[in-house]
């Protein structure tokens, strides 16, 4: 029997049917041998839409089905289950991207057209030799991997966990907690940032579902959905955490000083250390690094005054491989690094901080107590300014908006204000953001209730006075009038950059945008999930986003993660390869091409193992007799597919 | 001035990268001329060089390959190492059949980059137009 092809052209409202004449292009598919139906039609995935394609394939006892619309990335699984739940194969089903690979990047109809339409045809001739295709089921493992211990890691694994599914929880640093746990209070309503996330932590240490390793790095990782294998390297932490009491014995006789990075280098810490007195685990580590070489001989003062004989010099780095069937990136955020924008002093003047080195002076457990004093005399502050968009919205440094600092400014400004009534707060914005609940109610009570001045300005410099304080030099860009404002310290509402190395985007083959976030599916439809089937993303590293964002984010996680880790078997793509036995001649070439180990040759014949085969295809252009093929991309079809892209039509 | 030579451009662009990035390129609305016709593959170490020389002899002026970027992007783990070694032999084979080489181009798009999509596309389709239509 002879294939039976039925065409549908979508207009997408104006959207393709602007810059390409559907109606012509429905009307000359009819000449082609096999396409005995076409049709076309404002919204072809609406229900409407959708019932078209059913009823034709009954009415037209249709075999193949085109769908000309958007990119398959959208919608193909849309039109392949309505044409299964019409009787047809899902396989059986193409779709030809007419709107982001042609409408939208054209102008000219004629030639749009034109285009259009040899890519519908190219994609005829494929579904034609399309073959229908029964799924392929595989086995899951039930874990999940879950990189990055901030709040939206510890969200998304406690989320999973709390399903009854084991997390492992990976962290790089000696504690869980990420950012937030270096925050001071939280807007819009003041909740004390440790508060609210300390209990969280503490659930994670405690939960039998969830194995934590911090001081730990994803180091490889392959495999798919369902079913990854990953290789994490646990850094030693020369400390026994089950048997530390956190005494503090060791800390104080550590004779090494080193910056503190929980305090933002506002102050110091020892070699054997605790981030921060609720850490998890609860536990002190020695830092490498600085430790005088962990060498009893050198030093050993803290061995020798640990009574429960917790320290352990002679840990070593350890591989951890496991299987996960679905992994969750939230390695979050960095702040823009403030030494790049040099006309605002940061580093030439001790008294211009950071976002985050203003939340360690305003933490009670900060460097201060929570008393506002200045770095460099440790003066107590009463005239303070706020820069905001500091890298971010500057074609120099950072394009985008990075979201929270219009918030958490005013945060800032507020809880100055609380601890010094009789300060003086003034604030230098470009624009002042406040899309979230609560939010503009917030900002407004900044300047209402607590008198934080506003003022409408990209402020160019600061350069410090003779008295030793910082000057802003701005224009009022409301009054146009110059400013030179002397005050006592100077914040930079620093922006957000992503946290996360390049090689490990690489080995989970996400993509990453131009400014290094990650890259989701579809920003609206898909928002958490990555380009590999299988991988999640959430908080700051998905792009610049609140705590609220992130937790919201990292459910969603949690939900998709367990959608995948929840079924004893899922589907495994069928679109693989696949030996004509008789052509092959044991040759083994394809075992050299084949990056998954999927092909072994017995009794001179190459053979596939099907769950580890991806359809990628190496091995049939590798293949010299032949006799590989990947179903449904066979190179006849390619043939023909090449002669309507190039323009010579057999048609 | 007579009329512009618009030259046929078949571009094989793998799923993952490069037509990832071209719907990206849609999706920002840039704009690039519509020579060229995309065809869809997996992967970019899926095109056999005889799709290639295949696509010239059936009248296209130009062949562009998109995969992912080396080392570490492809989807497929070493698929963008395999395209460039039969890159680089197509390159000889073009030589010997009397086909500029320029107009054979592999590039590394990956699915983020919708603006390197739209200028390659822009700046391949100026090359072709240069060297004018393909003799046969």
């Amino acid at each position: 029997m002879s294939e039976r092809v039925g065409v549908f052209i979508c207009h997408c409202g104006r959207n393709i049917a602007s810059t390409v004449d559907v109606k012509k292009i429905a009307q000359e598919i009819t000449k082609h041998s096999n396409v005995v139906h076409s049709e076309d039609y404002k919204y072809m995935c609406s229900e409407i839409g959708q019932k078209m394609v059913r009823d034709a394939i009954k009415s037209k006892k249709l075999t193949s089905v085109l769908v000309a619309a958007c990119s398959p990335s959208l919608h193909e699984q849309t039109f392949r289950k309505a044409c299964e739940s019409a009787g047809l194969n899902p396989f059986k089903c193409e779709m030809a991207n007419i709107r982001e690979q042609c409408s939208w990047v054209h102008d000219d109809l004629e030639k749009a057209t034109d285009k259009a339409s040899k890519i519908i045809r190219s994609m005829v001739d494929k579904v034609i030799d399309d073959k229908p295709l029964d799924a392929i089921m595989v086995g899951v493992t039930k874990k999940c991997l879950v990189i990055g211990g901030g709040i939206a890691g510890i969200q998304s694994a406690l989320d999973v966990a709390n399903a009854g599914i084991p997390v492992t929880l990976v962290e790089k640093s000696p504690t869980i907690g990420g950012r937030m746990a270096q925050l001071s209070e939280t807007f819009p309503t003041l909740d004390c940032a440790q508060c609210i996330l300390t209990p969280k932590m503490a659930e994670v240490a405690h939960h039998p579902n969830i194995q934590l390793l911090t001081l730990s790095e994803v180091i490889s990782a392959s495999g798919y959905v369902g079913n990854f294998h990953v290789k994490i390297r646990a850094k030693p932490r020369y400390v026994k955490q089950e048997t530390c009491n956190l005494c503090g014995d060791c800390t104080e006789v550590c004779p090494v000083f080193a910056l503190n990075e929980f305090d933002e280098s506002l102050n110091v810490r020892r070699a054997i250390y605790i981030p921060f007195p609720q850490a998890v685990p609860s536990s002190f580590a020695i830092d490498d690094a600085t430790c005088l070489g962990l060498n009893p001989l050198v030093c050993a003062k803290c061995i020798d005054v640990c009574e429960p004989k917790a320290i352990d010099p002679d840990m070593s780095e350890k591989i951890i491989e496991d299987d996960f069937g679905a992994i969750v990136v939230a390695t979050g955020y960095d702040a823009y690094p403030k030494e790049n924008i040099g006309e605002y002093g940061y580093g030439l003047i001790e008294d211009v901080v950071d976002s985050l080195q203003f939340e360690r002076i305003l933490s009670s457990t900060g460097p201060t107590g929570g008393e506002i004093r200045r770095p460099s005399d440790k003066k107590p502050v009463n005239t303070i300014a706020f820069i905001q968009c500091a890298g971010s919205r500057d074609k120099n440094y950072l394009n985008y908006c990075s979201k929270v600092c219009c918030m958490y400014t005013a945060k800032h400004a507020i809880l100055f204000k609380q601890r010094v009534p009789q300060g003086e707060a003034y604030v230098f914005y470009i624009d002042v953001r406040t899309p979230g609940k609560g939010y503009e109610e917030f900002y407004q009570r900044a300047q209402t209730e607590h008198n934080v001045i506003y003022i409408k300005s990209k402020p160019n410099k600061v350069y410090l006075s003779r008295k030793g304080n910082p000057v802003i030099v701005a224009v009022d860009l409301l009054t146009n009038r110059k400013i030179e404002l002397e005050v006592d310290m100077v914040v930079l509402a620093t922006g957000i950059v992503p946290s996360m190395g390049k090689d490990l985007a690489s080995e989970l083959k996400i993509p990453l945008d131009e400014n290094g976030f990650v890259q989701e599916v579809h920003p609206k439809l898909r928002p958490v999930e990555c380009a590999s089937e299988g991988v999640f993303v959430c908080g700051a590293i998905h792009g610049p986003k609140d705590i609220s964002e992130s937790v919201a984010q990292a459910s969603a996680t949690a939900s998709k993660a367990l959608s995948i880790l929840s079924k004893d078997k899922i589907l495994h793509e069928p679109i693989i390869a696949e030996v004509a036995e008789k052509l092959c001649i044991g040759c083994g070439l394809c075992i050299t091409a084949c990056p998954y180990g999927a092909i072994k040759v017995e009794e001179n014949v190459a053979r596939i193992t099907e769950v580890l085969c991806t359809g990628c295809g190496a091995c049939v252009s590798t293949c010299p007799s032949g006799a590989m093929k990947v179903r449904n991309f066979e190179d006849k079809t390619f043939y023909e597919m090449i002669s309507e892209a190039a323009g010579v039509s057999s048609h | 001035m007579s009329k512009q030579f618009e030259p046929k451009i078949v571009a094989f662009l793998c799923k993952w990268c490069a037509s990832a990035g071209a719907d990206l390129a849609g999706v920002s609305r840039l704009k690039y001329p519509p020579n060229l016709v995309p065809l869809r593959v997996l992967c970019s170490s899926r095109i056999d060089p005889q799709f290639v020389l295949d696509a010239f002899e059936k009248g296209a002026d130009g062949v562009l390959i998109g995969g992912c970027h080396t080392p570490n992007d492809c989807h497929y783990i070493t698929g963008n190492f395999k395209a460039y070694k039969r890159y680089l032999m197509l390159e000889k084979m073009l030589e010997e059949a009397g086909i500029e080489t320029e107009r054979l181009r592999l590039e590394w798009i990956s699915a983020t980059e919708g603006r390197k999509l739209a200028e390659v596309a822009t700046r391949f389709v100026e090359r072709i137009q240069k060297l004018g239509p393909l003799k046969r």
